[in-house]
């Protein structure tokens, strides 16, 4: 009954374009790598383009370290270890950590601007979630670096030693900030591989970090692709590996670590499942399944990229959802309106529309908004699929783009059986009123976070990692520190 | 009258359904509406549709003759200076300066609104409201503004409510009927929604957030939540409900973020002064400020903006 009325997205006041300036970034045309508090050449010579995803250009050239440059920095983070970091009193280390989350926070609008224009994402998400909450992590942790016999009672604990760290290129920084935070505070010393697509941000960062006086070589800072980073792996001398990203190489990390001291965290795939309840704030779960899944175009590993939704209110769910997508405007990362940025490489674009067709041929109902995308650049405008079931390949592998896949359910026990049922177990979404249900589902669902009436919620202090095959070990809060200390 | 009951009792029934509200969410959901940047031509035309939206108001115990016909006199003549510009939607008097307004609007489409039903308390027996509702009607008034009984709401009284304001819709006939809420009184934000459904149910032609005598008056979430039940019971039934936001609102800022809301609440159809409102006396002269400094580049003083 009620899908006889239409509300009319289509005829709307338009807003001007609202683009935040460029004009205070300063960017080089040409990236070193970070070693031993220098920027160095890399010893092949080897440098590859950054490109902007919404326009297609490049914007600087970055240097591609190999496994000497990956020697150099893991040796320089070793002598900084042994040295200087490790003999540093805690509360000395918090200094420095201090000092780098108040130059990020000055420095807060020219990384948001570069954030947006290397990886894509709107210059709102940049601007008020990734580079503030990457500079509370600095913030956060830089208070434990003071206080780690406490952390533990009745046990003396020590750092690990040098720290080799991989990060995604969903969002730059802040994985960044994820790692360095952390690591620094419990005193190991790191060698950090940005994403080959995203390694603007982590060499501005690099640059803060030589503004910050941090003693040279306790963050190193190498640029490439695949073979760097295996390159890093499988040094034998880094104690520690921490990676996020897909559960594919994460898997071929912890073979090539198998037999060796090393110690990992891994933080892989996901396919989250988001459950919407009848008795739910409607209106506000339609608001949760969009920052859910088309926040960061989907590049999230905790994405709620599978919607469960009750039958007694799947219609009027589905509805008010594509009238919230009718307004999500998609476009120019930098605009200050835009909701739904650029796909991060060519790459990601054609593994997105690769599984669109993969959802269509498989008989599940795609709905698009309507509207262009612009001609230059990687789009993927929101996009839902309906009539799906477990069996569907699109509600079991993880797309990383903003593609929804939508089934329904009757009961509890129901939804339970069926968000468990994937090899993932990052997180989940439960929408009830009742408080009694979420203990319940919470207390059921193999997740390693679950949101209550919200999603994609961040905070230093709290843990996040995954069940399953999306990884162990913890980042975020006591649980993340622990990650990076041992018992003597 | 049997029949009525039932009606009633099926709508009752229905209450029982209102959606939860998650004030947490609604916080969240405001929040982005404001981070919306108006800029340019969009700004200078989200302007003028607030100012054409406004229903300048004077509701004070010392309201004279003479000051509802300057009032009267400045929603004709926003500011003269300027060409092109609206004129507000409505002039929102007490009752019994309904025939004044609507003699010094005479020539001019601004409707009068009048407030009625023991506004601002509410606090009468329904007799009494239907005859001041009567009295504002015959007196000219194109608009009536009541309030709902808070007392009998917070008594679970939801019957009365719902019976009052259907009452009252009755006494206006044609006349647009704007039932106001008045949110800040009401609690909690499920509250607001179960008030805007019997509202809506009752016959209300508008819903409007708040008297102006209380503190909160309108705000973003509470506004949200109201257009959010004017959006259900559309989908429902084809039908339209007005919004009219009231007390709180003076910067031009705001006035855009609400339009911003309305527009990506419920469609543009709803951006027009027969389905929104801004009940507010302060608004217009920001308004007209940001309109000369968008045309002429620079901000004038408010001395240059007159004060009726």
């Amino acid at each position: 009954m009620s899908k006889e009325h239409h509300l009319d997205f289509k005829n709307n006041w338009g807003y001007d374009p609202a683009p935040e300036s460029t004009g205070h970034v300063q960017l080089k045309k040409q990236y070193e790598l970070f070693i031993g508090g220098r920027f160095v050449k890399p010893e092949s010579g080897k440098y590859f383009n950054t490109v902007n995803p919404a326009s297609e250009e490049t914007i600087a050239k970055i240097a591609q370290a190999s496994s000497k440059d990956v020697d150099k920095a893991v040796k320089a983070a070793r002598k900084a270890y042994d040295n200087v970091w490790s003999k540093m009193p805690g509360k000395e280390r918090g200094k420095y950590i201090f000092r780098i989350a108040r130059l990020l926070q000055e420095k807060a609008r020219e990384f948001a601007v570069i954030e947006s224009l290397d990886g894509g994402k709107p210059i709102r998400e940049s601007r008020d979630i990734d580079i503030p909450l990457a500079a509370n992590h600095f913030f956060y942790y830089a208070g434990w670096a003071d206080k780690l016999e406490y952390a533990v009672p009745g046990r003396k604990m020590a750092p690990l030693g040098v720290a080799g760290q991989i990060i995604p290129w969903n969002f730059p920084l802040l994985m960044a900030a994820w790692k360095l935070a952390p690591a620094l505070a419990a005193g190991n010393t790191v060698v950090l591989k940005p994403a080959e697509t995203t390694s603007l941000t982590a060499l501005k960062l690099a640059e803060l970090i030589q503004e910050s006086g941090l003693p040279e070589g306790v963050v190193n800072i190498v640029t490439g692709a695949g073979e760097t980073g295996a390159a890093l792996v499988n040094h034998p001398g880094i104690d520690k590996i921490a990676f996020t990203g897909s559960t594919e190489v994460g898997k071929i990390i912890q073979r090539a670590i198998a037999g060796t001291p090393k110690q990992a965290t891994l933080e892989l795939g996901g396919k989250a499942a988001n459950i919407i309840f009848d008795d739910a704030p409607i209106d506000q779960a339609v608001e949760g399944i969009v920052n859910g899944i088309y926040f960061n175009q989907g590049h999230v590993c905790c994405a709620g990229s599978r919607l469960f939704v009750q039958e007694g209110v799947a219609d009027i769910v589905i509805q008010k959802l594509k009238d919230r997508m009718a307004t999500l405007i998609v476009g120019d990362p930098l605009d200050k309106n835009t909701d739904v940025g650029a796909i991060n490489s060519a790459s990601q674009l054609a593994t997105i529309q690769e599984y669109i067709a993969i959802g269509k041929e498989e008989g599940a109902e795609m709905y698009q908004t309507p509207g262009s995308v612009p001609q230059k650049g990687y789009w993927c405008p929101p996009t839902l699929f309906m009539n799906v079931s477990q069996s569907h390949r699109i509600a079991q592998e993880e797309i990383f783009g903003p593609v929804l896949a939508i089934q329904t359910f009757r009961t509890i026990s129901e939804v339970v059986d069926k968000a468990n049922n994937t090899p993932y177990g990052l997180s989940a979404g439960v929408w009830t009123d009742k408080g009694s249900k979420i203990f319940n589902l919470s207390s059921q669902l193999r997740a390693g976070v679950i949101w209550a009436n919200t999603y994609n919620k961040f905070d230093p202090t709290s843990p996040f990692g995954g069940y399953k095959e999306s990884g162990f070990g913890r980042e975020g809060g006591w649980h993340g520190l622990q990650a990076y200390l041992k018992t003597v | 009258m049997a029949n009525s009951t039932k009606q009633t009792s099926r709508i009752l029934s229905d209450l029982n359904k209102v959606p939860a509200i998650d004030q947490v969410g609604v916080t969240e959901r405001v929040a982005r509406f404001q981070t919306r940047s108006i800029k340019k031509e969009s700004k200078l035309e989200g302007l003028k549709m607030a100012l054409s939206m406004i229903d300048l108001t004077t509701l004070e115990g010392m309201d004279t003759e003479n000051k509802v016909r300057q009032l009267c006199y400045k929603a004709q003549h926003l500011h003269d200076a300027h060409a092109d510009l609206p004129t507000v939607a409505a002039v929102c008097v007490y009752p019994s300066l309904v025939a004044v307004a609507k003699k010094a609007l005479s020539t001019s489409a601004i409707n009068v609104a009048s407030v009625a039903t023991s506004f601002p308390g509410g606090q009468s027996n329904l007799d009494i409201k239907i005859q001041e509702t009567q009295f504002a009607v015959d007196s000219g008034a194109d608009e009536v503004d009541m309030v709902i009984s808070r007392g009998r709401f917070h008594q679970g009284e939801y019957a009365y409510v719902f019976d009052e304001i259907a009452a009252i819709k009755a006494a206006c006939g044609k006349v647009r009927l704007k039932v106001i809420l008045e949110t800040g009184e009401l609690g909690s934000l499920d509250k607001v929604r179960v008030a805007s459904d019997i509202a809506i149910k009752a016959g209300a032609d508008f819903i409007k957030t708040s008297t102006g005598k209380i503190s909160p008056a309108a705000t973003f979430p509470v506004s949200l939540v109201m257009l959010e039940a004017i959006r259900d019971h559309f989908y429902a039934t084809g039908q339209m409900v007005g919004m009219k936001p009231a007390g709180g609102i003076s910067t031009a800022k705001q006035a855009l973020h609400y339009l911003v809301m309305v527009q990506e609440t419920l469609g543009r159809a709803w951006l027009d002064k027969h389905w929104f409102r801004f009940g507010a006396s302060r608004l217009a002269n920001d308004l007209l400020m940001q309109l000369v400094k968008q045309a002429d580049g620079r901000y004038q003083s408010a001395d240059y903006f007159s004060k009726d």
